[in-house]
């Protein structure tokens, strides 16, 4: 299996989400790896990937039986998106192991790009890992001393591979119990492929001061495409978890799908952040939920841009007596991209309390849709919900829908629920383009003016990035 | 020296329907201009027009910077080239605060890789503040969201003292506004004029030139400048109505 080389299929459009023509001839290179689990995806690919891993039978099995799942399930194109069916299964990469070095130079890397990312900020090392130049990002230090910080409080952070060997016990007891295998096809197919991503652990009563961020380790060990992150706040703990950069990726998969569970026991709180900028020739299509106990709240604050097609929508189940569930979402769709995003809050006890505030921007032909679905069943007493929906529209072409779903049964419970679609007016962008602002100044004023109070939650630099971010996605969507 | 905005011969269409019909006049820097005239006479078109908004075009004749024609450059050019124009009925953006939207326009008229100095810039913000009498808390507020008439004309008249123009047109800006709020904004244009800088304002009454006296008074017409004199036509044209205009019009 070794010395199969792989030549990145050339992207045909330019991303539009960058400004960055990914069609520029060197952007397609071989690289040679140690562990390739070859094309298309079958039994054998998954008893290669869990050999690679030298796992134990009961995740072979529990991978196997998730590729039977993933097979009998169809596509959900009854109620999502036709494109879906644009994935071939068959010419995809399920498994590569990191840590092989691509063989291509700094010099190679196409001007353009180079140039988007000395706009963005980003460190000199961190560029070449994301051009492909290097597999690794150096910042394995960084990481060891988080690492190494929190393990002094019992906190385990580490990658999920790793975790699934050294903590079976803890991994076992929570793992595919918020996201059951069967819970759509993507979860059964991340659930039968699955490799990186992250695990931790945070011990009753413990507060983890420091946001821990997957930006070092994945950036370590290489970006996952279908990675499974499980974190587990115990009793009274607090954690707060930071996943992506702004940064474009340039993957050579067009597949990302992830699984991510969230368990917030009694009194715990997990805020978990994910601020995402894929290819534009990228499938996103990501399951994430937590289970809040009593008294416990989960806050997801989801950021979405890029991608062809993104499907996501972050759940919160509130599973004990006053447990909180939060979502801020915001997501931009450019020319050629689909946001189809959401939340979804599942109320199953006493005065549980949600809150969903999801943020839409679509520009060009770019196509935003919202999701959500509230449930709050009859015999429940004090819950409450709120939800916002707010999309911009910028030039006619974009577009917007919203699907609502909220069941609420009880006389007891109380909804709110508020919807609005506005549209940068051709008068807005030329008040301010008669102050000296071009168009492409002006329309990325207009969209941070519309996320400005969520945008105002995110930790000081991923907001610093995401405002350079959608100066960069306006330039490139301006004649 | 001075400078001077020249327009020469202007017709402004919109659509097919033409609204400004061969209009010329020169302004310099030092010098106000009042723009007079009933509604519809073409007096918004004509500001808009030079300031480069695309529903109006420009059919025929020209407008000069320092002899330079601006008509073959993009609005936001225009306005760095040192145009400004006080809207009569401002836009608003929400979710950006005025401190942070001139902030934004003046990083745009500074070259690639100068970066705005923060602590200069808040200093002369507060300085131009307390010659307006502007509240501090107000430039935290996101421009002209949810303003009051009089609210959206002081952010207009703050920020042309921000950016600093060469020539200011200057659109109704008496309008809405009750007397106490008139006598602020033109307070406030009062203390920015001077030799860097030339106005035309355009109002529909006398009022406003009670408080911003101006050097010359034109009456439009039906898209022309029918009649210019000094500060005293106004007057005239207060005394008479425009019905005198009219009748003048048709003797000629």
């Amino acid at each position: 299996m070794a010395d199969t080389t792989l030549t990145s299929e050339p992207v045909q459009s330019d991303n539009p989400v960058t400004g960055i023509d990914q069609s520029a001839g060197n952007f397609s290179y071989k690289v040679d790896y140690e562990f390739d689990a070859g094309t298309g995806l079958s039994e054998k690919t998954v008893e290669y990937i869990s050999a690679a891993k030298k796992e134990d039978p009961w995740i072979r099995e529990f991978r196997l039986k998730a590729l039977k799942v993933f097979e009998s399930k169809p596509m959900p194109t009854h109620w999502a998106t036709k494109d879906l069916e644009a994935i071939d299964f068959s010419k995809i990469r399920y498994y590569l192991s990191s840590g092989q070095k691509p063989k291509r130079t700094w010099d190679e890397v196409p001007d353009d790009i180079k140039r988007t990312f000395e706009r963005l900020g980003i460190p000199e090392q961190e560029r070449k890992f994301l051009a492909g130049v290097e597999a690794q990002f150096d910042s394995e230090a960084a990481y060891s001393n988080v690492k190494e910080a929190v393990s002094k409080q019992g906190v385990i952070f580490m990658n999920s591979g790793e975790a699934l060997k050294e903590h079976p016990e803890i991994f076992k007891k929570w793992f595919g119990k918020v996201i059951p295998t069967g819970d759509n096809k993507f979860s059964a197919l991340n659930s039968a492929v699955f490799s990186g991503g992250s695990f931790i652990y945070v011990p009753k009563g413990v507060k983890v001061s420091h946001p821990l961020q997957a930006y070092f380790r994945i950036n370590a060990e290489n970006f996952g495409q279908f990675e499974r992150t499980l974190i587990i706040a115990d009793e009274g703990s607090e954690v707060t978890y930071m996943e992506g950069c702004t940064a474009p990726k340039f993957s050579t998969s067009t597949l990302h799908s992830a699984v991510v569970e969230l368990v917030a026991l009694k009194g715990a709180k997990i805020q978990y952040i994910t601020v995402q900028n894929w290819a534009a020739n990228v499938f996103n299509l990501v399951t994430k939920r937590g289970v809040a106990h009593e008294e416990a709240e989960i806050k997801w604050i989801d950021c979405n841009i890029g991608s062809r097609l993104t499907m996501k929508y972050p759940g919160v189940i509130l599973k004990g007596r006053k447990a909180r569930g939060e979502v801020i979402s915001i997501a931009l769709a450019n020319d050629g991209q689909h946001q189809d995003t959401g939340a979804k809050m599942v109320h199953a006890a006493d005065e549980t309390t949600s809150n969903i505030i999801a943020k839409s921007i679509s520009v060009g032909h770019g196509r935003s849709t919202y999701r959500g679905m509230v449930h709050m069943p009859k015999h429940l007493k004090g819950c409450k919900n709120n939800t916002e929906c707010d999309a911009l529209l910028i030039n006619t072409n974009s577009r917007t829908d919203t699907y609502p779903s909220i069941t609420v049964r009880g006389a007891e419970n109380k909804v709110q629920h508020e919807a609005s679609v506005s549209k940068v007016s051709e008068e807005q962008i030329f008040y301010m383009r008669q102050r000296g602002l071009t168009e492409a100044q002006a329309m990325s004023l207009s969209v941070n003016g519309f996320i400005n109070d969520l945008a105002r939650q995110f930790p000081m630099e991923y907001s610093v990035e995401l405002k350079r971010l959608i100066d960069l996605e306006m330039e490139g969507s301006v004649g | 020296m001075a400078s001077s905005l020249e327009i020469k011969n202007l017709h402004v269409s919109i659509g097919d329907k033409e609204i400004v019909k061969g209009l010329s006049l020169t302004v310099k820097t030092g010098e106000v201009h009042a723009i007079m005239g009933p509604n519809g006479t073409g007096k918004s078109t004509l500001s808009k027009a030079i300031a480069g908004h695309p529903d109006y075009t420009i059919t025929s004749g020209d407008v000069l910077i320092d002899g330079k024609s601006i008509l073959g450059i993009e609005p936001d050019e225009r306005a760095r080239a040192g145009l400004f124009l006080a809207f009569q009925y401002p836009a608003e953006i929400p979710g950006v605060s005025i401190a942070n939207f001139i902030r934004a326009a003046l990083q745009a008229k500074m070259g690639e890789g100068e970066e705005l100095d923060a602590t200069a810039y808040y200093k002369k913000l507060y300085q131009k503040m307390d010659m307006l009498q502007i509240d501090r808390k107000f430039t935290s507020r996101a421009v002209n969201d949810g303003f009051s008439g009089g609210e959206k004309k002081r952010c207009e008249i703050l920020q042309m003292a921000m950016l600093e123009p060469r020539f200011a047109m200057m659109d109704e800006t008496d309008s809405g506004l009750d007397i106490d709020a008139l006598r602020i904004v033109s307070d406030g244009v009062n203390q920015l004029k001077g030799d860097a800088l030339g106005v035309i304002m355009i109002t529909h009454y006398q009022r406003l030139l009670n408080y911003i006296v101006p050097d010359h008074v034109h009456v439009m017409w039906d898209g022309r400048i029918v009649k210019s004199g000094d500060k005293s036509l106004a007057l005239e044209l207060e005394a008479k109505g425009y019905e005198w205009v009219k009748k003048e019009l048709i003797k000629a």
